[in-house]
């Protein structure tokens, strides 16, 4: 199924992403095409297969209950674009 | 118009692991801020999460103590969403196969009757930062040690119908995880927390009415007062013509009211699916088992044995075994004692209303149950008697010693010596010669009331050592002799 | 100097030919002389180069050996290196200064190998052509108007060019083999699993594979040696032993079964690549293999199942670029959206949006049933083919790429026509196999590949096949004009 002007907006809102008004018309063009190379997908049988998440089917391996990290806070922080007080500094949020 | 209140509860339990859930950072509360955020928490650029085996042992003794199923072989997944406490713009929880899966909890009503409460499903996920909105030139501040610190959440199936009943079930849920060790319950610190969802429809209809979810409520009282609130504004919406909408909503506890959260408006999608990064986590019976050996005895069981084996009655049982650390007390201080009903009405009377003056709960007691048990077995063997136990336990609970040491120096020994106690009689009944001859002249109905006078005074008299039983008896024979 | 290969380098550093001090400033002068050209490098880390190469010296004059003990290397723009910018291709992390190693910087850098500078990719991985770098298109030095392949194309170039003897990359849906194919060298993606993602940075966890990018089979051992290894800090690590891969080069090929999937030669095949494949083929028989037709029927859902599995795991592993703890952030926010929306559009190039939002889609209310978890299913299928095919033949072969490397811009105007690049070599990690590819001749001057794959953990017959065929071809000794 094709998307609409509406659907990318709805999408790239979801993502967090701020698209030109003027990049919508070709965004969607481009994603119609992908979505056209998907949905050859689509033909396909797959009754009673189980899906595949990881290649080797293994299971998780648990990790000891033990601290192993130390504050680094300052190397940390020195990376980050805003922050005051040794908290990450965003736009006001309400709540 | 008669309604009827649904309530289903998600309580998030923070468990008590030395480290967080995929990181080896410490869950410590209160540090300074974002000084136990690690590489993994601040989801940089190629971390990778690794699970804590101490959360899925937790996750799985409260399995069996809900009488669960545990899901044996569980799926970690992502629940996209962005939100400045969220460092990796996921939170990696589980979906389609939760580590617990179907149980229930049997809670005790005001009433004394026992309701079950079913419970959907508890799952394991990391809890996220905090937002600090205090103003940071005009900013919010975002303190991530919070961040990846494991959470068990805990799904009620929506069988609560008030809001009394959503705090007994919040308190027995409390008492479990505290019983089990898994959490510590510090609802102040956010270690559990409340999200409750209310509807309400006509007495006698079949389908639920349209919820809202109250977020992180975080004391008993202020999970019956939102759930009150929020009832009343549901009723009175609904009556006044208007339609409830499904929504977020948070309560103020000033304002004694809910309001529906801006961050929350939009429905969000999360686009759940299975995290690549973790593998599904095989539960084998043998490690179900090993965690099965180490369950304690809980609230129920221990509240039939407190009856069966003590002797007492059904709501003084489950007030001791209401939580570990009041029940362990209770139990040393009959074993110090050997008399549980004496021990039981001390805990739970004297004690308690001494802890409740100070706002101290059993853990804090100025007096140990080593103590207090000290003392009760000199009440059993006449060295005090009830009265002066309790002069004894303000002295303990103010840091005078033991009993014995209080007895001791401030002398309260009781008096035993018949012929001391005569002497004070003699003194009592010579002062109140008047009263004397009232009461030899006053019928038998009269002379009960009577008598405690003269009791009172011989009391005083002694300074409260006369052994009371020795001042009754000798006191009749004087009166009647 | 720069013609040696890392196994060549390691004979004149234990001889004392040479330095790796010495070494060290040859390539990085040559790196400055003609990496202009080429623009394979997107950081040259010549400080920490020079102390590493002296400091591998100390230790071989303290009696040390290793065969990447002062051997000059690059690493991939998505593997973290501590205090140096890891971009990722991508203006998103142009201000990004790693705050911790990745695992295989780490072990490779304990192994004495001494770190050049981080190469040219794909934004965030996301390409076959390095043409979406941030830090522009990356040349191919067979043809500086052709590209160079991609992702790896910056650790492809710059291997080609003798600008390095050997690189890491990283392979999510061809992105070592398919570069490797199309600038003539040998590049290897292990199982997924035996070469730690820690500090890698991810496009889809599921897929994404570290590996070495090399002239020779042999270099490649000797690299992939360095790289390989359980690591606890990554949950999809396998704790499975990591074999000597140089000691096992020399396997005889007598009596090897290697399968030829007729898939792999349909429609879409540039004829004069299947030629030079079926020349790679006679010259395996001649050394003994065994040919058998096999077939892999879901091959053809490879391509659509992949762009679905790959960009929804991207789009929820790209959501922590949201301009609060590192990377870019847009000027004065005026809220949190804003501070999100216009911090991640001017950040990731339009490639990357564009599979975010196909991502974000594929995993949204309605929806997932259809794409992921059909995705998931043809997944099983395709890795159901590989379980039945290597119950037959020990090896299968066939092209790297329908095509050699194309022009600059060539497929900018469609980003479909770029993903059927990668048919041959998806399969291998939605199966999460391991592949390679060897160089196998030219078409129009420029280098064509020939792709082995093997049964899981097999990275070690991967390379003997290829070392042999090596021993008995010459296209890999083949270097660009004037490089």
């Amino acid at each position: 199924m094709a998307l609409d002007r509406s659907d990318v907006e709805k999408i790239a809102h979801l993502a967090r992403i701020g698209l030109n008004d003027a990049d919508i018309p070709r965004t969607t063009e481009a994603l119609n095409s992908i979505l056209g190379l998907i949905d050859q997908m689509q033909a396909v049988d797959t009754t009673g297969i189980e899906p595949l998440a990881h290649p080797l089917e293994a299971s998780q391996r648990l990790r000891a209950d033990v601290v192993t990290e130390s504050n680094h806070r300052e190397a940390y922080q020195s990376i980050a674009p805003a922050v005051e007080n040794g908290l990450y500094l965003v736009p006001k949020v309400i709540e | 118009m008669q309604w009827e209140v649904v309530i289903g509860l998600e309580i998030h339990s923070q468990l008590a692991t030395q480290s967080k859930i995929f990181s080896g950072s410490a869950t410590t509360f209160g540090a300074e801020p974002n000084t136990q955020a690690s590489l993994v928490d601040l989801g940089m650029p190629g971390v990778l999460p690794v699970l804590n085996q101490e959360a899925v042992r937790m996750a799985v003794m409260f399995g069996l103590a809900v009488d669960a199923e545990i899901v044996q072989h569980n799926v970690f997944a992502r629940k996209n969403y962005f939100y400045p406490d969220l460092p990796k713009g996921y939170q990696i929880s589980q979906m389609e196969l939760p580590i617990v899966g179907k149980g229930h909890l049997d809670i005790t009503l005001e009433d004394g009757t026992v309701k079950r409460v079913g419970i959907t499903r508890a799952h394991l996920e990391e809890d996220a930062g905090k937002s600090l909105h205090e103003d940071f030139s005009g900013a919010t501040g975002i303190d991530l040690n919070r961040a990846g610190t494991p959470l068990l959440e805990i799904v009620s199936e929506p069988d609560m119908r008030s809001a009394k009943e959503a705090v007994a079930y919040v308190k027995a849920m409390h008492a479990l995880v505290r019983y089990l060790g898994i959490c510590d319950g510090n609802m102040a610190e956010g270690s559990l927390r409340c999200d409750c969802n209310v509807s309400i429809r006509p007495v006698g209809q079949a389908e639920f009415g349209t919820r809202c979810e109250i977020k992180n409520v975080n004391s008993f009282r202020f999970i019956e007062k939102a759930i009150n609130s929020e009832v009343q504004r549901q009723i009175e919406l609904i009556e006044d013509g208007g339609k409830v909408i499904q929504q977020t909503r948070l309560y103020d506890p000033n304002k004694d009211e809910t309001r529906a959260m801006r961050s929350k408006e939009e429905a969000n999608d999360y686009r759940y699916f299975p995290d690549p990064d973790l593998l599904p986590v095989v539960i084998e019976d043998s490690f179900i088992e090993d965690v099965r050996a180490t369950l304690p005895e809980l609230p129920p069981q221990k509240r039939e044995r407190f009856q069966s084996q003590f002797g007492l009655s059904a709501y003084d049982a489950s007030v001791l075994a209401s939580s570990r650390e009041q029940a362990d007390y209770f139990e040393k201080v009959v074993s110090i004692s050997g008399d549980a009903k004496l021990a039981a009405n001390w805990v739970m009377v004297e004690l308690g209303s001494l802890l409740n003056k100070q706002a101290l709960d059993i853990d804090q007691s100025p007096v140990s149950a080593e103590q207090l048990g000290g003392m009760l077995q000199r009440i059993k063997d006449n060295t005090i008697s009830g009265k002066i136990a309790k002069v004894v336990l303000e002295a303990m609970a103010n840091g005078e010693g033991t009993a014995d040491d209080v007895i001791e120096k401030r002398g309260l020994k009781q008096v035993t010596d018949s012929g001391a106690i005569e002497k004070v009689l003699d003194e009592v009944l010579a002062a109140n010669a008047e009263q004397v001859e009232q009461y030899r002249a006053a019928d038998e109905a009269k002379r009960g009331k009577m008598f405690g006078f003269f009791v009172g005074q011989a009391m005083k008299a002694s300074k409260g050592k006369a052994n009371p039983q020795q001042v009754n008896e000798l006191l009749k024979s004087k009166l009647e002799g | 100097m720069h013609q040696l290969t890392l196994a060549e380098i390691a004979r004149g550093l234990a001889d004392k030919k040479f330095s790796s001090e010495e070494l060290t400033k040859t390539l990085l002068a040559r790196i400055a002389q003609l990496d202009p050209q080429l623009n394979s490098f997107i950081t040259l880390t010549e400080d920490l180069a020079l102390e590493q190469a002296k400091a591998a010296d100390a230790r071989r004059a303290n009696g040390e050996t290793g065969a990447l003990l002062g051997a000059p290397i690059g690493h991939k723009d998505l593997f973290c290196t501590l205090g140096v910018r890891t971009s990722c291709g991508s203006k998103m992390l142009d201000n990004f200064k790693a705050p911790y190693d990745a695992t295989v910087v780490a072990k490779l850098a304990s192994a004495g190998a001494v770190t050049l500078g981080k190469t040219n990719m794909d934004e965030f991985a996301m390409g076959s052509a390095n043409e979406s770098s941030y830090y522009g298109a990356v040349k191919n030095p067979w043809n500086l108007e052709h590209v160079p392949g991609g992702s790896s194309g910056g650790s492809a170039a710059a291997v080609a060019a003798r600008l390095l003897p050997a690189a890491t990359g990283t392979d999510t849906g061809g992105s070592i083999r398919q570069p490797a194919a199309l600038t003539n060298l040998t590049g290897l993606k292990p199982t997924y699993g035996r070469v730690s993602r820690w500090g890698m940075i991810a496009y889809a966890s599921s897929l994404d594979q570290g590996g070495p990018l090399a002239r020779t089979a042999e270099d490649c051992a000797i690299l992939l040696q360095g790289m390989a290894g359980f690591d606890p800090q990554d949950s999809t690590s396998i704790d499975e032993p990591v074999p000597d891969f140089s000691a096992n080069l020399n396997g005889s090929l007598q009596g090897l079964r290697i399968g030829v999937p007729q898939e792999f030669f349909s429609e879409g095949l540039d004829s004069r690549i299947a030629e030079l494949v079926h020349n790679s083929i006679k010259e395996l028989e001649k050394l003994g293999a065994v040919i058998k037709p096999i077939s892999l029927p879901n091959m053809q859902h490879a391509i659509p199942a992949y762009y679905v599995i790959a960009p929804a795991e991207a789009s929820s592993n790209l959501s922590r670029f949201d301009g609060v703890r590192f990377g870019h952030r847009c000027e004065n926010p005026k809220d949190l959206t804003d501070l999100y929306q216009r911090s991640r559009a001017e950040g990731f190039g339009p490639e990357v949006q564009r599979r975010i939002l196909v991502g974000a889609y594929a995993l949204s209310a309605g929806y997932y049933d259809a794409y992921y978890l059909q995705a998931q299913k043809i997944r099983r299928l395709i890795k159901n083919d590989f379980m039945a095919a290597f119950n037959e033949v020990d090896i299968i072969l066939g092209p790297t790429t329908p095509n050699p490397a194309w022009k600059i811009g060539a497929k900018n105007s469609d980003p479909v026509s770029a993903y059927l690049e990668d048919v041959y070599t998806i399969t291998a990690n939605l199966a999460g196999l391991p592949g390679l590819s060897m160089p196998a001749g030219f078409v129009d001057g420029l280098p064509v590949g020939v792709q082995l794959l093997a049964p899981y953990f097999q990275e070690g017959r991967l390379l003997n096949v290829a070392h042999q065929y090596q021993l008995n071809t010459d296209w890999h000794t083949r270097s660009p004009a004037g490089f």
